[in-house]
């Protein structure tokens, strides 16, 4: 289990919403820009890490449960997209790193592959 | 409980907000969130095609003690082969559509991974129908 503020601490990223949540632990990460993957994901306890910032990156993860989402590659989360997960109670984070080098530092730190 | 949302074809700000309000409804009646998410992510796949690959739509809920039925029929260009648009990987999705991060030909197939009961039936330049059977227990 990896704690989110951890996660924050890592990859020295700013946390755009859901403030609140970062004591609460993920155990896995999945990193894709794919939201048909990651609609085939089941497994709870999940950071999502992705480089598509668009609104369906958001509703994608409202119909899987999923409650943390990593932004990588300076992607920005937009106003709308931010509000929708507001609403949905998501911490999002953005983080300047591609997606290999986060999903390495996160993997460091205990973060597991869900397959 | 019955329930009816539209679906506009090519519009991808609003995709999902169907599945998102039956996702409400079935919190609020207590649902197993197992099911829950079940449900839902079939509805999604079955929403997003509609704006993936459709013109217009709407999504028809019925939700009884034992389950929830639902029906997603389109006006659009219809599925000429359906065996082969329910194999993992075959996709027509447009550019536009996988900038938008999806097209993977996984939807379908995963539609019926998550519902208990799936039918799709379509007509060629008519538009396609599917229905997606869950057991709330
Ligand atoms: N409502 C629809 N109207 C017309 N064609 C459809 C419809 N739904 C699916 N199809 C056809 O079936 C194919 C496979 O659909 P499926 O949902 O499995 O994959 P996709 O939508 O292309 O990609 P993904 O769902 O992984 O994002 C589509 O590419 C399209 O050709
Ligand atoms: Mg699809």
């Amino acid at each position: 289990m990896v704690k989110v503020a951890d996660v924050v601490d890592k990859l020295n990223a700013r946390v755009i919403c859901g403030e609140c949540d970062l004591n609460q632990e993920v155990q896995f990460g999945f990193a894709s820009d794919l939201m048909s993957d990651v609609l085939t994901i089941d497994t709870e306890n999940l950071l999502l890490i992705t480089g598509l910032n668009n609104l369906q990156t958001i509703r994608t993860s409202e119909m899987s449960d999923i409650s943390f989402i990593l932004f990588v590659r300076d992607k920005k989360v937009s106003e709308e997209m931010k509000q929708l997960a507001c609403e949905n109670e998501m911490t999002l984070i953005e983080c300047g790193h591609s997606m290999f080098r986060a999903c390495s530092a996160l993997n460091d730190i205990g973060l597991k592959p869900v397959y | 409980m019955e329930f009816k949302f539209g679906i506009e074809g090519g519009n991808f700000s609003k995709a999902g907000s169907a599945s998102s309000e039956v996702k409400k409804i079935l919190k609020q009646l207590n649902v197993n969130p197992k099911i829950i998410k079940r449900t839902v992510v079939s509805l999604y796949e079955a929403e997003v095609n509609v704006v993936a690959h459709a013109f217009e739509g709407n999504m028809n809920v019925e939700i009884d003690p034992e389950k929830i039925v639902v029906k997603i029929e389109d006006k659009g260009p219809g599925i000429p082969d359906i065996n082969q648009a329910m194999q993992e990987g075959y996709s027509t999705a447009t550019p536009q559509v996988r900038e938008m991060g999806f097209g993977a030909g996984m939807g379908l197939p995963n539609i019926k991974r998550n519902s208990d009961q799936m039918n799709i039936s379509s007509t060629v330049d008519v538009g396609t129908q599917v229905e997606i059977i869950n057991y709330l227990s």
